[in-house]
């Protein structure tokens, strides 16, 4: 519960430092060009206003590095701030996006969108020439296509009987196809206002400039209420779609909302990463998120910080070397991100897994290499087994070995690391033998499995010359909790808590070697 | 309208179609009147695309009983469940729920859906699951977060299906009859009066079949009514009072005692003798045990 309000906290403090900082920024400038070319807008130091728009290859010197970082530029302060407002923005709907399978619509938004920039502009170069590159203007027209596309996707999945993948390629190319037809069509338009429109299939962050920032604020900040305020309505969504509608809720209006919240990111994304990659940003965050938690409010607030930090750091690094674009920087920085999540994400890393698997094993043989003691020692004294019988014991290698169907390097290894946690003792006459807390862990452990071999008997009918296979898979996987209970359960035929005799008989150490 | 004329069906499989007993379905006549019955199902049919799925059923289901309902694979029996939850549209017919239309009653109807129908590996708890069941009650916009005592009423639910201790578990690390139970908690925490569930025996653990049929009794025991999707035709008669054969149409609904019949049993399944057979044994065994 104070988790989740301390991650709203720290968002509304976010946001809080963005409003500010957006303030401070404007109190700083005066008016500037809406203009998307970067030539046009000319902000007030002439002499750093191409940091993000050379083409030159060369190493940042070390004053540009701290320019760009101390971010003094005013062109990079604009830049930084609109990106990672999209970057966060896209996080946080790229998780649901991706919890409802629907990855790939980001991908047929932002192609759909291409046809309705190229018929924006020659609508507006039409009413008044040279108002073409008005970017409200374009948005909306892009914002309607992309629009347009999800719901050719829905009309062709529901009416015909082509699989959503198909569907979405198909969208996907058409819309894009038309939109690059109409794209050549503009270029040979005379008006000459057309340079720049194809940054919007690219991106170009460097073109964006202070009004851009507010409209993209504005957008985030209002996708950023709709996914806070209906965070348990789309969790649900994206869970069991099937029990929200039972329940009554407006499944397809739901959706719709996701939907037009997605349009919205990719439509004010296009301008800094273009098109075709601003499906990265609404899924590659959120795939990461994933990798570092089992809670979907973390995994939210995760992807959002993902999506903005590799936003910033890539136009930062743009920003160093200006032939890099912008928006391909984002994406390769946040495929990083993305592979140290797989890598290394605390909850569901391939690091973790591995070491969570390889910790078991160990656990689970050396349970085994205890048992092995304890069963022998059993056979040997014939009777209750007492600590002292435990610990007085010493039992060969050989004698080891037979207890159950493992190679001898196998057995070696497991006494070697028993040895080393100061279960086992090895004799001078190379004889083994429990130390105390050897003797303790071994009655345990096979306390444990005799429980265990009681409960599936009594409870699982499985037939006693079964049951320590069974057991033997089970145990090393029981939880404290399950163990309370089977000791309850069984406490009626033990009272004393003492060792149950083994339900099956033993297999003599002679015998299993055959 | 669909057309019900044989000719019209698609896919119709062949030994069904040839079935020749789809006189009168033979319905209890000591049920209740339906405008009290918890839910009361006239002349319904669902079709997918042009092919029905379910047939002119008509049903009134008692109040205060486990009710099985029992058919073979594509019987249809999902399909009843989601047509009486409006999750399917229905080709024709009425479903009313205490009386009411569904869509007026949905707090007083508790769903179990098939277990397989959702991803468990969603980022989510036990206990978050549990309180999906109480969203509608939240409303809409406010988080879950303001209300303690919802999350209390959650950990109630799923202290009743024995998985108190699993609330905080992330739902892919349980196992399947442990996921089972989350899917009963949440539809528990309504505290609804009809529960709808769709095969929660399927392939749940010993422990987890034994919560559920006492849950199931517990439900009983205080006059509410389930209609339970079941598969497994040797524990009908020990677990349930009334039976409901399906089969595309509805063969024979009533007490478990005198509609649970062989004869009923063989209408149901058609040509599937062998199954059928065995089954007869088992029961004739049971009832001479009895």
């Amino acid at each position: 519960m104070t988790r989740i309000g301390r991650c709203l906290m720290s968002a509304l403090l976010l946001l809080g430092m963005l409003t500010i900082e957006c303030q401070h920024v404007v109190a700083q400038s005066h008016s500037h060009s809406t203009k998307l070319t970067r030539e046009e807008d000319t902000p007030r130091t002439t002499t750093e206003h191409r940091t993000l728009a050379d083409t030159r290859t060369d190493w940042p010197t070390r004053e540009k590095f701290l320019r760009v970082v101390s971010l003094r530029d005013y062109t990079t302060r604009w830049v930084l701030l609109g990106t990672v407002v999209l970057g966060t923005c896209a996080g946080m709907v790229g998780t649901f996006m991706l919890l409802r399978k629907r990855a790939l619509v980001g991908d047929v938004v932002g192609h759909a969108s291409l046809p309705g920039i190229a018929i924006a502009f020659i609508a507006m170069e039409a009413i008044s020439p040279g108002s073409g590159k008005w970017l409200p203007g374009l948005l909306i027209g892009a914002f309607t296509s992309g629009v347009v596309g999800v719901i050719c996707t829905v009309v062709i999945r529901r009416y015909t009987r082509i699989k959503e993948d198909a569907t979405l390629a198909i969208v996907l190319s058409i819309f894009f196809g038309i939109g690059i037809a109409l794209f050549t069509v503009i270029q040979n338009i005379p008006s000459g206002n057309q340079a720049g429109l194809n940054n919007f299939i690219y991106g170009a962050a460097y073109a964006i400039v202070e009004t851009d920032v507010y409209v993209i604020t504005g957008a985030a900040v209002v996708v950023l209420i709709i996914c806070v305020g209906l965070f348990k309505e789309f969790s649900l969504l994206c869970f069991d779609e099937g029990y929200a509608s039972a329940q009554g809720w407006p499944v397809t209006v739901l959706d719709i909302a996701l939907m037009l919240l997605v349009v919205a990111v990719t439509v004010i994304g296009l301008q800094s990463v273009g098109l075709i990659l601003v499906v990265a940003l609404l899924i590659i965050p959120a795939a990461a998120a994933r990798f570092w938690t089992d809670n979907l409010f973390q995994m939210t607030w995760i992807s959002a910080m993902l999506g903005g930090l590799s936003s910033g750091t890539g136009v930062l690094a743009s920003a160093l070397f200006p032939s890099l674009p912008a928006g391909a920087v984002i994406v390769v920085l946040g495929s990083v991100v993305f592979l140290l999540s797989m890598f290394f994400g605390l909850r569901r890393g391939v690091v973790r897994r591995a070491y969570v698997h390889w910790r078991m094993r160990r656990r689970v043989g050396r349970q085994h290499v205890m048992r092995a003691f304890y069963e022998f020692i059993e056979i040997a004294v014939a009777d209750t087994v007492t600590p002292t019988d435990l610990m007085k014991h010493e039992i060969s290698f050989h004698q080891l070995l037979t207890m159950r169907s493992w190679s001898p390097k196998r057995l070696k290894l497991q006494l070697f690391i028993a040895t080393l946690k100061r279960l086992v003792e090895r004799l001078p006459s190379s004889r083994y033998r429990l130390t105390a807390k050897g003797a303790e862990n071994a009655y345990h452990v096979v306390r444990n499995h005799r429980l265990w071999e009681m409960y599936l008997i009594q409870y699982a009918d499985i037939a006693p010359t079964h049951v320590d296979r069974d057991a033997d898979e089970i145990e090393h996987f029981l939880d404290p909790e399950l163990i309370k209970e089977l000791n309850s359960r069984l406490s009626q035929k033990y009272p004393q808590m003492e060792m149950p005799p083994s339900p099956h008989t033993l297999e003599q150490p002679l015998v299993s070697n055959s | 309208m669909l057309s019900k004329s044989p000719n019209d069906i698609v896919d119709e499989p062949g030994d069904l179609a040839e079935e020749p007993q789809v006189e009168d379905p033979i319905v209890d006549e000591t049920a209740e009147h339906p405008s009290s019955s918890p839910l009361s199902i006239h002349d319904m049919t669902v079709a997918y695309h042009r092919t029905p799925v379910i047939w002119d059923i008509d049903y009134n289901a008692p109040r205060g009983k486990l009710v099985a309902i029992v058919g073979p694979n594509g019987a249809g029996k999902t399909t009843l469940i989601k047509a009486v939850l409006g999750l399917v549209p229905k080709a024709s017919g009425r479903v009313q729920i205490y009386g009411k239309p569904y869509k007026k009653q949905r707090s007083r109807v508790g769903y179990v859906p098939q277990r397989e129908s959702v991803d468990w590996d969603f980022p989510i708890n036990a206990l978050e699951v549990v309180m999906m069941g109480l969203y509608r009650e939240i409303g809409w916009f406010k988080p879950i977060s303001l209300f303690p005592r919802y999350r209390e009423a959650a950990l109630d639910a799923l202290r009743r299906v024995g998985m108190a201790d699993y609330a905080r578990r992330q739902i892919s690390q349980l196992s399947g009859g442990q996921q089972q139970r989350v899917f009963l908690a949440r539809a528990l925490v309504q505290d609804a009066d009809l529960y709808l569930m769709d095969e929660p025996f399927a392939g749940v653990d010993a422990a987890t079949e034994r919560a559920i049929v006492d849950i199931l009794r517990d439900l009983r025991t205080s006059g509410k009514t389930a209609l339970v999707v079941h598969h497994d035709l040797q524990t009908v008669s020990e677990y349930f009072d009334h039976v409901m054969l399906l089969n595309m149409r509805l063969v024979a609904a009533g007490p478990t005692e005198t509609t649970y019949t062989t004869e009923n049993l063989r209408k149901t399944y058609g040509g599937k003798l062998a199954i059928l057979d065995q089954v007869g044994h088992i029961m004739t065994i049971q009832r001479g045990e009895k």
